[in-house]
Order: structure tokens, then C-alpha cells, then sequence
């Protein structure tokens, strides 16, 4: 009787002893924080410490305290395996990335490899913003989960748009030469021939990723080609330079972007953009939410007054994690993807479930408008993204077919 | 008279003994290093720095066939490296998908062959129009044929992969001295291995004719002309060999990352392996080996110390360029002989000379370390030895002025020292 | 016929920029033999200059003060490092060069940020000029043709009209002569370098809010303006000129070239689908300065209209 107090008392101790000197639970941030897309991960990272700072202040993960480690990988994916080396040598557990699909395609690569070759040492890859279709379709992998809508998801409701839209009789599509741009233009085609087949296309430009300063001549080839819309997945600097060089030659068709909200993009669009840039996305932060929410934002920008509240997906992924911690009790990658599959969340721009055969998030979708009438604007220009109820994508509707064969360990 | 002169001939050429010290001795002991380290029980990321380092040795050790053997600037020595590694990932991909056969029965360990023939192979096409020139014409030429292999990568994916390149798995194929090539432990074997057997290759090649010849085209082309050979075709041999090793270096390196992206075919990676080789000393033949790991070193381990790893080894390439023409190898030679033919006096001016340096490095560091911080915005403050150092502060201008005027006022003084000394 | 239009404008305002640009270089590599890497850093420093100064004072004063600062830290370069470096051959002075661009890049780093700073063309500019098929075309893009061509103007009349003209041109093929003729040979190229570099300054104020201003432009556009030197050749700003108008034009025409290997080369059987058939001409354009630099090597190493061999 008394050894079993004793030992009882001694495995609460123990335990206690556990909680007060818990590890630290490391994330390796893998992004770029320097050069062309350097705001685009800045901003990213900001958001991704500002998250970890409030699960820390409720009392960690699982009791763990969560600490971000920033890796600069230039988007180039052989720099980015040399930094997830680091960090996985520096005791991330957890890597989280998300900008460029080249990059992404690297790292789901090298942490299939790293798991099979160091079994009990896994490492767990959580995607905030790659949205290459293939990494939740054939390429799929149990250490990888997406918290962003992929590129199909997204064009689904840009295109829903185009056909809402009787007068658009010709689009123009332009994109970045690479995995993402490719699979853009490719859904915008399949999903324009099926919805409006009197669409025409009247022009599918890819451009080198990062390296156009001036998008005149690409604007004016868009100008004479008499489009009436222009689709693009543009991101980064090539988001606001083409933007700029739309809004300098007066090109002033809607222009259906994937990342209008890119840091830097409002400035650059300015009062002769409203109305006529459009952008799917998660979130905006005019639409109603709750008090919560709002505050949230609020403590967001006021921290960091020259970024706005952009990455919802990065509080959702930095949440759904910390429901994972606490519900598997854990902090083991292993044991997080298991609780994060099938996980239901009630959002505050509604219900969020991440799928469990193929780990890609479903959320609502908005397709926003820049406009001057908002209560929340961006980049302190009084301008800023609003939309109304009629378009609100359902989280269930942006649900896409899968062609996933999910191998669990 | 002709008796006298065969024998001072004889006495020219070196002893058994000297033969030994200079030349079969340093791979003794670089082997021997080789396999020690693992005794001491490496971390993980001992491993990743160690395997970089021998990747980048056997790069800069090709490179120096060029600039300091043959006396050719490149500026696109990556484009060798690169293709060899994409060589090698292609091959490994056969592996991969082999059902026996012949690729079924190539290790993977073999790759850094493959990579050599790729590397050879580049070397050869390329070299045919680039080497007829030496001199900025060569340097040119190389950067131009750079410029266009990498924008060519972009645009033929299915050698290159553009954006995405080419990544592969290590662990197919049969096994070569019972390493599976998985846990990075085992791959330094693997690097290990073909580090020592390439260095020691390279070496042997300086001692052909040919090697011997490259020296001679750098040195005056004209006579070597004279006397009946070609500089060009000379040139051309030396080429195809470096592009070689350098494909090798790029096999080893497709093992140990898996991935190649036509980044790595581009000017930045030419040029750090330029500079790697330059600061390591082009007139030696450890100076490249030197330089691998100094500078391997400082991009791993330093850029996580400060973000200006990179302004301190524009610096240290600056300071080399103008004052130390012959690299760290040259320094540490000139160490040893000068300490050998003057004895403590030497050691003293050069031990003054180290601690000016380091007095006036106190002042470029603490500017600079305060200078990032503050660029960063994250309001950081730079804080060495528990002092608190802001912008605005004069404790930190005292300590960036101070130490600058009396670090450099010794430098000059300890020259003006030697100048008379010297007249 | 409006592609004609736009191309011939955006391509001879890109050329004269490269031309700004590659001026200071060739006139750098004739007379010292030196290929300054650092070159386009100095472009990179004129545009950082102007986003500092316009912040402070306007974007007028940053157009005279920019590039004169620029060619101050250039004569400072050429007097305190280059003419040290100067006793171990070219090699030495092209890896110091080197080495100082990469410094260049770093130091404005640390200053300015990793990433680009928003400098933004001038309100006064800042309208469309006239509307053509369509398109308006803004009214600093004809600025920057003014400036260029004013340079231009005045380059030619200090190089033809004075005396200290006529001493850099013979400096530039024989500079020796000039030494032995009593004139301060170092000076006269700390004095070039130092123009040299504020050209460079000057392209940098002016094309740095038409593009972007950020720590790639150097290592981004610097190859390309070897490529004119090389290309126009030794000693020849006539050829100077000639190639970066024809870079210009050529690699702005060929973006708006919508055609690809397999509408060109079909009749040889090349097929659409084929990977080679696919690349468009308008991929190509970051290729073709460089294929011309290793072919007027190869075919022509004097270049367009220089006087010797490289």
C-alpha cells in the first residue's frame, strides 16, 4: 500500500518534473528571407512567431514551449535541403514552408527519405501556402499536410467567377514558369473548356520566376490581345510588378489573382486598381467574424504596423497543432499527424476539417475585390479587400476528387 | 666540369627522404584525419559540415588545375560540377528503375565516375572554342558560357527539372563496402573515400607531362610554342581533366543532397569556388584544400552566428587579393620558412602583425554587428561579453573608432618597420 | 503593328540604359585593361543614393548629387584600391573588382535592407504621356530617353570638343605614349574610373524606380553589360552604343515574340509537343546576350567596331 503511494507519488512528481522542464517543441521556418519573394516570407515568419507567442502565453503545446527557427532558403530547393539538414540537426521536428511549389516538392521528397532512414526520429512537414495539386494527389505522404486550398480549389472559384460574368468573353492567362504557374494555367484551361465553353483563351504566357523587373511588354501583349480578363497565380514581386505595370499602361480589365493581398501589391495598384482587382483567398479582414477574431487582428497589426493580418492559415495551422498536442498528448510528430487527421475545427470564418485521406485542408473560400470602401484597409492606404455573402465558397464545395493512396506508417 | 655539373644536378633533385616528407606523407595524414574523425563520434551536423567540406575540396582542388596550374580564370567552373551531379542523379534515377541489368548492378557508390564522365564529357564540348583564348578572353568566354548553360537549365526540364531540378535517392542499387548510404554517417565514408582517392588523383596529375606542360603555358606560352607544343591543346587537356574532377565533386555531391537545381550551374556557385580557391592560396596545392574548409566552415557555421558572414568574406577576400596574393596557404608557408631562416624575430613582427589584425577586426565587427541589427528592425542588440552596444550609444563608437585607428596606426608602423629593415 | 511600336520604344529605352551603363565600362577597359565585376554595384549604389537623397530632398537633387557621390566612391576605389592591386597584373585587379562587388552588395544590405526599397518615380513624371492602341505610355519611360540621350550628347562633346578629351581617347589606346608625353597617367584613370562609375551612378538614379531597386539588380544586369563592352568592343563607344541598342531591342522583341521552335523550325519536321518544339522565342530572350557574347568571341574578338583583340 505504502509502495504504491510512493511510487504513484514519484510518477506525479516525475510527470510534474516532465512538464516543468518539457522540451522545447522547434519549428524550422523554411523560407525565403531574402531577395525577390524575401516581404512574401518576412511576412510569413511574423505571423508564424506571432502565433507561437500566443500558444506560449496560453500555456505552451502540450505544456511545451514553441519556439520558431527561421531558415533562409532563397525559394531555391537545393538550399532549402541544406537548411532543413540544418534545422533537423538543430532539433526541428516540425518543419513548416510554404512559399514556391518547387521548394515544397523538395522538402515532402526529403522527409519521406529522412523518416524511412531514421525510424523514431521523424520529422513532420506542414505546408502553409504550396499549393501544387499533385502533393495532395499522387505525390501524397503521410509526413505532409496542407493548410492552404490547392491550385485547382482556388481556380474552381476564380472560374466560377468568370463564368458568373456574361461580359467576359476572352481571358488571358499569366503565371511564373514553374510547377505552380503550370498547374494554374493547366486548371484554368481544363475548368474553363467544362464550364464556358465559349471562353476563348487568348494568351497562356509563362515568365521566369523572380528574375522580370519590368512587366510592360508582357501588359501591352495583354492589352492587344483584346482580353477581357486576366487570371493569374502571380506571387511575390512578380505579383506587384505586374501590377504595376498593369496599372502604369492602364490596363484596366479585372485581374483575378490567386495573391493580390502579396505584400506590397496595394501600394502598387493604389485608387486605380479598386474594383478591378480581384483575389481568392481564406480570409479577408473585412468580413464578419467573431469579437475574438477581431481582436486578434487588431493585436496583429498593432504589433507589426507595417504588415497586415494576411496568413490566416498560419493561426489555423499553428492552432490545429496545438489541438493535436493536446489531444494526443504528445508532441511526437507521429502521434500530431495521427490526431491531426479528420480534425474538425470551428474557425472563425467557419468549419475547417482537415481530410484524412489526402491532408488537404478544406475551409471556406472568398473571392475579395480591392476596394475603397472598407473598414479594415491594407498597407495603410485606405484601401483594402471586401466581399459580400454571394462570394463565399462553402468549405464542403472546394472538396475536389483525390487520386491519394495515403500509406500510413 | 661535366662530371661537376651532373652532380650538382643530382643534389637539385630531391633525397628519398624529402620525397617521402613532401609528398607521401601529407595523404598519409589527410587519410589518416580522414578516418579518425568518426572515433570522435561526430554530431549530425558535424556530418553534414564534414560531407560539404569534402565536396567542396575536390571542387576547389579542379579548380586550381585551372587557375593556379594553367593559370585560366574561370568564371563558370560550376557548369562542370553541375552537369556531372545531373549526370549522376540521371543515373541514379536508372538505378532506381533498373530490373537487373546493367544499371541493376552499378552502386550508387560509383557515382562520382559517373560524374566524371559527365564532367569530362562538358569539358570537352565546351573546351574546344573557349580554350583557344587565355587571359579575360577565357574569363569572358566562361562567363558566358555559363550564363547560358543555366538559362538553358530552365528551359530543357527534362534534363534539368527547371525550377524543381532533379532530385534522386541514394539508397538503390547494390551496396559497395556494406554502406547502405542511408544514415549521413555512412555517407561520409562515402565522401571520405572519394575525397582522398580525388585529391591524390589530382596531385598525380600535376606530376605528368602533362601537368607539368599546364604550368609551363602559364608561365610563358610563347616558348612553350618553341618548343614544339601547342598552349591551346595543352589548354584544352587541362580543361577536360578539371571539368572532370569537377563532375566528380558534383557526383559526390548528388549523393550526399539528392537534388540538383540549375542554380548550381550558375555564376554564384563559380564564383564562391573562385574565391575559395583564391583565399585558400592558388599557388599551393593544399591552398584550395585549405580554402574548402575555412570557407565551407564559415558558410555553414558563421552565417548562423551573424548575417554578415558574407561582408566578412568579401573582407577576408579583399585583404587577400591586396596583401596576400598567395592565400592562407601562402601565409602559413611564409610563417614556416621565414621562422626557419630568421628564427624568433620573424615569429615577433608576425605575432605584432596578428594582433593589430585582431585589435582593428574588434572595430569592423562591432560596426558591422550594430549596423545589421539595427538594418533588421527587430530591435536586437548586439551584446558581446555582456556589454550592451546600441547605435546610438558612444561606448560603441569608441569601440568601433578605437581599436580601427590603433589596429591599422600598428600595421602601418610595423611596415614602415620592415621597409627599413628591407633597405 | 502596335507590338512593333512598343517594342522599338521599350527596347531603345533599355538599350540606352545599357548604354549609360557600359559607357564607363568600356571606356574603364580600354585604358586600364581592368573589367570592373564592381561595375553594375556602382549602378546599384546610384539608385540607392537617389531612394535616400529623394527621400530626404526630391528626386531633382537626387539626379545631380546621386551620381556625383557615386563617381566620388569610384575615383576613391581606383586611388586607394585598384592602383595598389595594380603591380600584380589584371588578374589581381579583376579578382579585387570581384571581390568589391560582392562587399558592395553586402554593405548595402546591411543599410538598406535585404529586400527592395520603394523608390518611386518622381509625382511630376508620374502620368501617362500619350495613349497608343490602347496602352498609355508613361511619361518618365521618354524622361529616361532625354537623359540618355543629353549623356550621350555631353559624352561626345567632352570626348571630341576638349582637350581633356582628347587625352583620355589617346590614353585609351596608347597609354603609355600619353605617360611618356607628361601626363599624369594615374590620375587621368582615377579621374575615368570616377566617371566612369558616376554613368554608372546616373543609370542607377534613373533606372532604378523605372525597374527595381534592390540588392539583386547588380549581380542581375552586370553580365549583360559585360557583354556590350565585349560585344561593341575595345576602345569603341560607337560600338559601345551600337550593341547595347541592339540588346536592347532584341531581347525586348523577343518577349513579345509569341512564336515557338515548332511554328519556326515545323517544316523540319519539328513537332509541338516535342521539348524542343515548345520553348518559345520569348524564353529565349535572357539567353541571347550571352550566345552573342561567346559567338563574337569566338567569331570576332576585336568585336563590333573595336580596335584590337581582347
Amino acid at each position: 500500500m505504502n509502495f504504491t503511494k510512493s511510487a504513484a507519488l514519484a510518477a506525479a512528481i516525475s510527470l510534474c518534473a516532465g512538464m516543468a522542464f518539457s522540451d522545447t517543441v522547434k519549428i524550422g521556418f523554411i523560407d525565403p528571407l531574402s531577395g525577390p519573394f524575401g516581404p512574401t516570407g518576412d511576412a510569413g515568419l511574423k505571423q508564424f512567431n506571432f502565433a507561437a507567442d500566443q500558444i506560449n502565453e496560453n500555456g505552451g503545446m502540450a505544456g511545451n514551449t514553441v519556439e520558431i527557427l527561421p531558415f533562409d532558403n532563397k525559394v531555391n530547393p537545393k538550399e532549402s535541403l541544406v537548411q532543413l539538414q540544418k534545422a533537423i540537426d538543430q532539433g526541428a521536428r516540425f518543419i513548416v514552408q510554404g512559399n514556391g511549389s518547387s521548394v515544397a516538392s523538395a522538402i515532402i521528397d526529403a522527409v519521406n527519405k529522412h523518416n524511412t532512414r531514421n525510424p523514431g526520429d521523424e520529422v513532420l512537414f506542414l505546408n502553409y501556402a504550396a499549393v501544387d495539386p499533385a502533393f495532395t494527389n499522387d505525390r501524397c505522404s503521410f509526413w505532409h499536410f496542407r493548410f492552404d486550398s490547392d491550385a485547382d480549389m482556388k481556380m474552381e472559384a476564380l472560374t466560377d467567377w468568370v463564368t458568373k460574368n456574361e461580359d467576359i468573353k476572352k481571358v488571358y492567362l499569366i503565371g511564373q514558369d514553374y510547377s505552380f504557374g503550370k498547374a494554374v494555367a493547366a486548371a484554368a484551361e481544363r475548368m474553363l473548356a467544362e464550364k464556358a465553353p465559349d471562353v476563348e483563351i487568348v494568351g497562356n504566357e509563362l515568365h521566369p520566376l523572380g528574375k522580370v523587373k519590368d512587366f510592360t511588354p508582357y501588359i501591352q501583349k495583354i492589352i492587344s490581345s483584346d482580353a477581357d480578363a486576366v487570371i493569374t497565380g502571380n506571387w511575390g514581386q512578380d505579383m506587384v510588378l505586374l501590377i504595376k505595370a498593369a496599372i502604369s499602361s492602364g490596363s484596366d480589365v479585372p485581374y483575378l489573382t490567386y495573391y493580390g493581398g502579396s505584400l506590397g501589391a496595394a501600394v502598387a495598384m493604389g485608387e486605380q486598381a479598386v474594383g478591378s482587382v480581384y483575389q481568392v483567398s481564406e480570409v479577408n479582414t473585412n468580413l464578419p467574424t467573431t469579437d475574438a477574431q477581431n481582436a486578434l487582428i487588431d493585436a496583429y497589426e498593432a504589433k507589426y504596423p507595417n504588415n497586415n493580418y494576411y496568413f490566416h492559415r498560419i493561426h489555423m495551422l499553428m492552432d490545429m497543432m496545438d489541438m493535436a498536442a493536446e489531444k494526443s498528448g504528445s508532441t511526437d510528430p507521429k502521434d500530431i499527424a495521427m490526431a491531426l487527421e479528420g480534425m474538425v475545427v470551428d474557425g472563425p470564418y467557419g468549419t475547417v476539417t482537415m481530410r484524412a485521406d489526402n491532408h488537404q485542408i478544406l475551409q471556406p473560400l472568398f473571392v475579395s475585390v480591392f476596394s475603397d470602401n472598407v473598414q479594415r484597409d491594407v498597407e495603410n492606404t485606405s484601401l483594402g479587400w471586401a466581399s459580400t455573402d454571394a462570394d463565399r465558397i462553402e468549405a464542403e464545395d472546394t472538396k475536389t476528387e483525390t487520386t491519394c493512396k495515403m500509406e500510413r506508417p | 666540369m661535366s662530371d661537376m655539373a651532373t652532380e650538382n644536378f643530382a643534389n637539385l633533385a630531391p633525397s628519398n627522404a624529402q620525397k617521402f616528407r613532401m609528398r607521401v606523407l601529407p595523404f598519409v595524414l589527410f587519410a589518416a584525419v580522414a578516418v579518425l574523425i568518426p572515433l570522435f563520434g561526430p554530431s549530425r551536423s558535424a556530418y553534414s559540415l564534414l560531407n560539404a567540406i569534402g565536396i567542396n575540396i575536390v571542387f576547389a582542388l579542379s579548380y586550381n588545375m585551372l587557375l593556379g596550374r594553367a593559370g585560366l580564370l574561370s568564371f563558370g567552373h560550376a557548369v562542370y560540377f553541375g552537369l556531372g551531379g545531373y549526370a549522376a542523379l540521371h543515373a541514379m534515377g536508372m538505378i532506381e528503375n533498373a530490373d537487373g541489368g546493367f544499371w541493376g548492378s552499378v552502386p550508387v557508390f560509383a557515382m562520382p565516375l559517373v560524374g566524371f564522365a559527365g564532367g569530362a564529357l562538358a569539358g570537352a564540348v565546351i573546351g574546344w572554342p573557349s580554350c583557344r583564348r587565355a587571359g579575360t578572353a577565357f574569363a569572358m568566354i566562361s562567363l558566358g558560357v555559363a550564363e547560358l548553360i543555366a538559362a538553358m537549365g530552365f528551359m530543357f526540364g527534362s534534363i534539368f527539372g527547371g525550377e524543381e531540378g532533379i532530385s534522386g535517392d541514394r539508397m538503390n542499387g547494390p551496396e559497395v563496402f556494406g554502406l547502405s548510404l542511408g544514415p549521413i554517417g555512412e555517407v561520409y565514408w562515402f565522401i571520405a573515400f572519394w575525397t582522398v582517392l580525388a585529391a591524390l588523383l589530382i596531385f598525380a596529375f600535376t606530376r605528368t607531362p602533362l601537368g607539368r606542360m599546364s604550368e609551363a603555358t602559364r608561365d610563358n606560352p610563347q616558348r612553350v610554342e618553341f618548343v614544339g607544343y601547342d598552349p591551346t591543346r595543352v589548354r584544352y587537356l587541362v580543361f577536360i581533366a578539371a571539368g572532370g574532377f569537377a563532375g566528380l565533386a558534383g557526383g559526390m555531391s548528388a549523393v550526399n543532397y539528392e537534388i540538383f537545381t540549375p542554380e548550381a550551374l550558375s555564376l554564384l556557385p563559380s564564383g564562391f569556388v573562385l574565391i575559395m580557391t583564391y583565399v585558400g592560396g592558388a599557388r599551393y596545392f593544399a591552398g584550395p584544400v585549405l580554402g574548402a574548409i575555412v570557407l565551407t566552415y564559415m558558410q555553414s557555421n558563421l552565417s548562423d552566428f551573424t548575417e554578415a558572414w558574407l561582408l566578412y568574406l568579401g573582407l577576408l577576400f579583399i585583404t587577400i587579393v591586396m596583401y596576400a596574393p598567395n592565400g592562407l596557404a601562402g601565409i602559413v608557408a611564409g610563417l614556416w620558412n621565414g621562422t626557419r631562416a630568421t628564427g624568433m624575430a620573424y615569429l615577433k613582427t608576425w605575432a605584432a602583425r596578428v594582433v593589430a589584425i585582431a585589435i582593428a577586426m574588434v572595430g569592423v565587427i562591432v560596426l558591422v554587428e550594430v549596423a545589421v541589427r539595427k538594418s533588421n528592425g527587430y530591435g536586437e542588440v548586439f551584446e558581446p561579453f555582456g556589454l550592451h552596444l546600441t547605435p546610438g550609444s558612444p561606448l560603441t563608437w569608441a569601440l568601433v573608432i578605437v581599436p580601427l585607428i590603433v589596429g591599422l596606426g600598428l600595421l602601418r608602423h610595423l611596415a614602415r618597420d620592415e621597409q627599413e629593415a628591407g633597405a | 503593328m502596335e507590338t512593333v511600336v512598343f517594342s522599338l520604344l521599350n527596347g531603345v529605352i533599355y538599350g540606352l540604359l545599357l548604354f549609360m551603363l557600359s559607357s564607363g565600362l568600356t571606356l574603364i577597359f580600354s585604358m586600364m585593361g581592368v573589367l570592373n565585376f564592381a561595375h553594375a554595384s556602382f549602378y546599384m549604389l546610384g539608385a540607392y543614393f537617389a531612394y535616400t537623397i529623394s527621400s530626404v530632398s526630391g528626386f531633382w537633387l537626387a539626379l545631380i548629387f546621386a551620381p556625383i557621390l557615386v563617381g566620388l566612391v569610384g575615383a576613391a576605389t581606383e586611388r586607394w584600391g585598384l592602383r595598389k592591386v595594380h603591380a600584380n597584373g589584371h588578374v589581381a585587379e579583376l579578382l579585387f573588382t570581384f571581390g568589391l562587388a560582392y562587399l558592395i552588395d553586402e554593405v548595402v544590405k546591411i543599410i538598406w535592407g535585404r529586400n527592395s526599397v520603394d523608390y518611386r518615380v518622381p509625382e511630376l513624371l508620374d502620368f501617362p504621356l500619350f495613349t497608343l492602341y490602347g496602352t498609355q505610355y508613361p511619361a518618365y519611360r521618354i524622361f529616361i530617353l532625354f537623359v540618355a540621350v543629353a549623356m550621350l550628347v555631353a559624352l561626345w562633346l567632352l570626348l571630341k570638343r576638349t582637350r581633356a578629351g582628347l587625352i583620355i581617347q589617346a590614353a585609351l589606346t596608347h597609354p603609355e605614349m600619353v605617360g611618356h608625353l607628361g601626363h599624369n597617367v594615374p590620375r587621368i584613370f582615377m579621374t575615368v574610373f570616377g566617371v566612369g562609375c558616376a554613368l554608372a551612378g546616373l543609370a542607377g538614379v534613373i533606372g532604378g524606380n523605372y525597374l527595381v531597386t534592390d540588392p539583386a539588380m547588380a549581380i542581375s544586369i552586370g553580365p549583360i553589360v559585360f557583354v556590350v563592352v565585349v560585344v561593341g568592343g575595345l576602345g569603341s563607344l560607337e560600338g559601345a552604343f551600337i550593341a547595347s541598342l541592339l540588346l536592347g531591342l532584341l531581347q525586348t522583341f523577343a518577349v513579345s515574340i509569341d512564336a515557338s521552335f515548332a511554328d519556326i523550325f515545323g517544316w523540319l519536321g519539328l513537332g509541338e509537343t516535342t521539348e524542343v518544339g515548345r520553348i518559345t522565342i520569348a524564353s529565349l530572350a535572357p539567353m541571347l546576350p550571352f550566345l552573342m557574347l561567346v559567338l563574337i568571341l569566338m567569331v570576332r574578338p576585336r568585336g563590333l567596331m573595336g580596335d584590337r583583340d581582347i
